[in-house]
């Protein structure tokens, strides 16, 4: 049995309604409808419970967080518990007034997305016109408030030729830090694959503008980077491992080891209404699935490199391979790792722009739309 | 714009804003909180952290910690140095 630890931090999802309509949004492609979520009474239980169990940290995300409305008193919530409180946010609800008033209520820190570094980019693959004239009034008050900052910028093949820009525009909006991630192809990202996935050479040149501009700003801004997974040899060490390290809570209350975790149909989560968070953490059958070692087939189980990477992601494997228990396809030993980057090689070279927005009604009738495993 | 920040004995080092030390009853150890990030400090740099008050220069942390623990002062010195200029880089040091 592997030591449990209960989690350092958790990403409370607070809604899955949201202005934008991003093609790579990791929320599921059934999105729970606002009915549906967590009453303000329940999530302050959830965030005092997590507290108790040695939580440290909490992310609020979405969806859009703010367009809760009990978003400060769930911030005030976690603060008077001690909590570290992040906002993950696309910035265009708020208002100078709001923030101030969330950084009253104890906010710590912020972080705010951005498609693009200019203004068509940005707003129409956020699907949201004028966001990004709003987005940059937010960081703005942002900085003004005090508050740290970090800029998000999910990045693929119909960005990338901007990485050089999204940087600069980070530093000129003065964030302490900017996390550049490639698309994780699940759920919403999976669907659009043709549309995202970049060529080789645009990843390459995006790794080496990352690593000078690392050199050039150390200690001004920390860039964070995530790799993308489908040109790599060896998968990464996806939530330091299932139901090790993290978890995560949906709109609904559903407790799940990755944000992803719904796009494996096979799983079903217990929800925070149901069981104690600790119960589910320790005993529910969708963190033990997948939790460890134990359930590893070859060739992880026999690999040296099994406490470092735990065999990849199991989104990916099901998305890849229709069965979650699978090796990542990431992986250079995966029976399926060429033709996955065969795949890769293939999509990055069309010249498909258009996007299936992130909608209710296009999550529900995307079903017959979703790229086949490839085995 | 923002500057790289070097420290020095007469840098006046701190928390910044969205940075915060937390003693972790749970798990007993203390951390460094800030964005995304989590630190657990080993003793050594929590008693250089505890001593980074925003009022207090490298220098005086310097000499109250040599004093402390009755080691040579330019041995802290480079340490206390290192781990300034690192935690300053990582940017959950001000100075
Ligand atoms: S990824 Fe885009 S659509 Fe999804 S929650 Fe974030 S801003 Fe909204
Ligand atoms: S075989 Fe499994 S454990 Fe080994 S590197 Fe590949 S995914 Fe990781």
């Amino acid at each position: 049995m592997t030591e449990l630890n209960f989690p350092l931090a958790i990403l409370a999802e607070l809604t899955h309604r949201c202005p934008l309509q991003c093609p790579y949004c990791s929320n599921p492609l059934a999105l729970e409808a606002s009915s549906a979520e967590l009453s303000t009474g329940q999530w302050k239980a959830v965030i005092k419970e997590a507290a108790e169990l040695g939580v440290l940290q909490i992310h609020f995300s979405g969806g859009e967080p703010t367009a809760r409305r009990d978003l400060e008193d769930l911030v005030a919530a976690s603060a008077a518990e001690g909590l570290y409180t992040n906002l993950i946010t696309a910035g265009v609800l708020l208002s100078k007034e709001r923030l101030a008033a969330l950084a009253e209520a104890g906010l710590d820190h912020l972080q705010l997305s951005f498609q693009d570094s200019e203004a068509a980019g940005c707003d129409r693959i956020g699907n949201y016109k004028g966001g990004f004239e709003k987005k940059l009034d937010c960081a703005r008050w942002v900085k003004e408030i005090g508050l740290p900052l970090t800029l998000n910028m999910v990045v693929h093949r119909q960005n990338l030729e901007h990485l050089e820009e999204m940087l600069a525009l980070a530093e000129k909006l003065e964030a302490q830090r900017v996390e550049i991630a490639h698309v994780q192809y699940y759920g919403w990202a999976y669907l659009n694959r043709a549309s995202l996935m970049p060529t080789r050479a645009q990843l390459e040149r995006a790794t080496e503008i990352v690593e000078a501009a690392r050199a050039r700003l150390k200690g001004v801004m920390v860039i964070d980077y995530v790799v993308p997974d489908y040109y790599a040899r060896r998968p990464k060490s996806c939530m330091g491992g299932w139901g090790r390290q993290f978890l995560n809570i949906s709109p609904a209350g559903k407790v799940l080891p990755c944000h992803a975790a719904e796009s494996i149909t096979s799983l079903t989560f217990d929800r925070v209404t149901d069981r104690s968070l600790r119960d589910i953490w320790e005993n529910s059958e969708a963190f033990k699935a997948y939790r460890g070692t134990d359930w590893m087939p070859e060739p992880c189980r026999s690999c040296e490199r099994k406490e470092i990477d735990w065999g990849g992601c199991r989104c990916q494997a099901f998305a890849l391979t229709g069965e979650a228990g699978n090796v990542d396809p990431a992986c250079g030993k995966s029976p399926v790792h060429e033709a996955m980057q065969a795949l890769a090689t293939a999509e990055s070279a069309k010249d498909e722009t258009a996007f299936h927005y992130r909608t209710r009604k296009a999550g529900e009738a995307a079903a017959e739309k979703v790229p086949e495993p490839l085995a | 714009m923002t500057e790289r920040t070097t420290i020095t004995e007469d840098s006046v080092p701190g928390l910044p804003v969205g940075v915060k030390l937390r003693f972790d009853k749970q798990r007993d150890q203390w951390v460094i909180l800030a964005p995304e990030r989590l630190f657990v400090l080993d003793s050594i740099a929590l008693e250089i952290v505890k001593r980074c008050d925003g009022k207090a220069s490298v220098g005086e942390i310097v000499n109250d910690l040599a004093g402390t623990f009755e080691a040579p002062r330019d041995v802290i010195l480079k340490d206390v140095g290192a781990l300034l200029q690192d935690l300053a880089d990582k940017r959950i040091l001000a100075a």
